[in-house]
């Protein structure tokens, strides 16, 4: 026999459910530096991505479940190129995209019985810094545009405490992974504990390149980038 | 915009488990944006079978392998019937990093296949987090070719020169194609559209095994050359508005397509060329070898 559950009550208790599901994994960060917008995710595998390229000018991040986050990158990269090809390349937007996306995780927030456990933001590399874009997206599809970072996952709040201590405008890529780095390690000052490249999972959206502004870095050019960002860290 | 732009449908074919390719995927849940030739494209391209003289044609593009890589080449006219449609169209195109695409044929079904194909690409390199090989990225191309038989045989007739460069084989591969989806690999070199016949003459005369890729450039700009000399369909360099052939390059380095600026020097090299000898390099009548 059902028994009577109010809709606050129901609402409730999915929010608890993705929420407990979200603060189960590590957190993300993503934020602009001078020539673009970094991204930092704390990933032992080196196959299973956090973060992706959607399109051009578009990236994407996320928390959570896997399954479900990757449907998700897998239909955005479907919905940018499906509507790049139909209009323009130009068309393609992280504005469109993150309506778009809200509005599925908010339909999957109230119409079914298990919200996704995810968390994502869809970031879009403007002409200058000023014209980036950066968009967070939450599992019952709220959206929040967010200017400078933005970090993802159950301790937010104290990530992007840290981030913005150590964020300021225009700072150059080492130092941008430098406070990314001090804020996933949950240390406002100073000392970030021995973090190696192997269980970093990298990328940027660079201005200035031709076509398709996303690279992943690894390898050489991530122990470089840290290393940089560590000799700051402790100058 | 945004959520509902294609539909509920759209929304739900997105999401559910499915191809990595982008044509697939469109065919699927969108078939009315697939270049698709309807019933009456024949009739629209201007009466029966093998008309279609109205629409603009692109003519001859040409590639040969050198040591490390491939590259392509392709004039610049397009003509409808005997008129020129247009004196600077572009038919070599990137297809990704490490290869290109020309066109022959109806110009507008061969731009629109180039743009599916281009995607096609891009789209199974971020679902799946890497490239396809050469070999699939040639047998792709063939789908699509053959996607377009309905309309070749009521007169849009397009067929590609597919090239790019193996990381497997370390070198430059080339394919053509027929109407009917044929994928052939050619080896050293290869020419399609209406000059093709006096570009192939010309490159089987020119074309050393172990040649570099600057003399493969010179040996395609003459192809491209004698195409013009003796086919009206095909443009020879334009000098007077400096417009040059498509040249473009793929190697381990990727593809690069020349600037204005280098395809012109080669351009007025060969013009120089044939002003002191109009048919072009002469090559021996003996081969050395048997000297």
């Amino acid at each position: 026999m059902p028994f009577y559950v109010s809709p606050e009550q129901a609402m409730k208790d999915k929010a608890d459910y993705a929420r407990k599901g979200i603060a189960r994994g590590r957190n993300s960060v993503v934020l602009q530096y001078d020539e673009g917008i970094l991204f930092v995710a704390p990933n032992p595998s080196g196959a299973l991505h956090k973060i992706s390229e959607i399109y051009d000018r578009i990236a994407f991040a996320a928390v959570g479940r896997y399954n479900e986050y990757e449907n998700l990158r897998v239909a955005g990269v479907r919905y940018a190129d499906t509507r790049g090809y139909q209009y323009d390349r130009a068309d393609v937007t992280a504005r469109g995209l993150a309506n778009w996306y809200a509005q599925i995780l908010g339909t999957i927030f109230t119409e079914s019985n298990k919200p996704y456990e995810v968390e994502i933001v869809v970031a879009e590399l403007g002409e200058s810094a000023a014209g980036d874009q950066m968009y967070r997206i939450t599992f019952d599809g709220s959206v929040a545009d967010e200017h400078g970072y933005v970090a993802m996952g159950g301790q937010a709040d104290q990530v992007s405490t840290v981030l913005k201590e150590r964020y300021t405008e225009g700072m150059p890529l080492s130092s941008a992974m430098g406070a990314a780095l001090a804020a996933l390690a949950g240390q406002g000052n100073g000392e970030t504990p021995g973090i190696n490249a192997g269980q970093l999972e990298v990328a940027v959206l660079m201005r200035g390149r031709a076509h398709r502004a996303f690279r992943r870095l690894t390898g050489a050019r991530l122990e470089e980038l840290l290393a940089a960002a560590g000799s700051e860290g402790t100058g | 915009m945004g959520f509902d732009y294609l539909g509920e449908r759209f929304t739900a074919a997105c999401m559910a488990v499915g191809t990595s390719s982008f044509a697939d995927f469109l065919a699927s849940c969108a078939p009315s944006l697939l270049p698709g030739v309807g019933p009456q494209a024949g009739r629209l391209a201007g009466g029966g079978a093998g008309t279609g003289l109205d629409l603009p044609h692109a003519t001859t593009i040409v590639a040969a392998a050198f040591d490390g890589g491939v590259v392509m080449a392709g004039d610049r006219r397009s003509t409808a019937g005997s008129m020129i449609a247009q004196r600077d169209i572009e038919k070599v195109f990137r297809s990704d990093d490490y290869s290109c695409v020309g066109i022959a044929g109806v110009a507008g079904v061969g731009l629109e296949l180039v743009r599916l194909f281009q995607l096609e690409l891009e789209h199974y390199e971020k679902l799946e987090g890497r490239s396809l090989s050469l070999e699939g990225k040639a047998n792709r191309l063939s789908a699509f070719v053959r996607g377009n038989l309905g309309g070749a045989m009521q007169g849009l007739v397009v067929v590609p020169l597919f090239a790019g460069y193996d990381e497997e084989t370390g070198g430059g591969r080339i394919f053509s194609y027929d109407v009917a989806g044929g994928r052939y690999e050619e080896h050293k070199f290869h020419s399609i559209g209406s000059g093709s016949v006096f570009a192939r003459g010309s490159l089987k005369k020119l074309y050393t095994d172990g040649i570099s890729a600057d003399d493969a450039i010179t040996v395609c700009m003459h192809a491209l050359y004698d195409a013009a000399d003796d086919d009206s369909a095909t443009g020879g360099p334009d000098l007077i508005r400096r417009i040059y052939p498509v040249i473009a390059t793929v190697t381990a380095d990727g593809f690069r397509q020349l600037t204005e600026d280098e395809a012109g020097g080669y351009a007025q090299a060969v013009v120089d060329e044939r002003r002191r000898s109009p048919a072009g390099p002469i090559a021996p009548l003996h081969s050395q070898q048997n000297e």
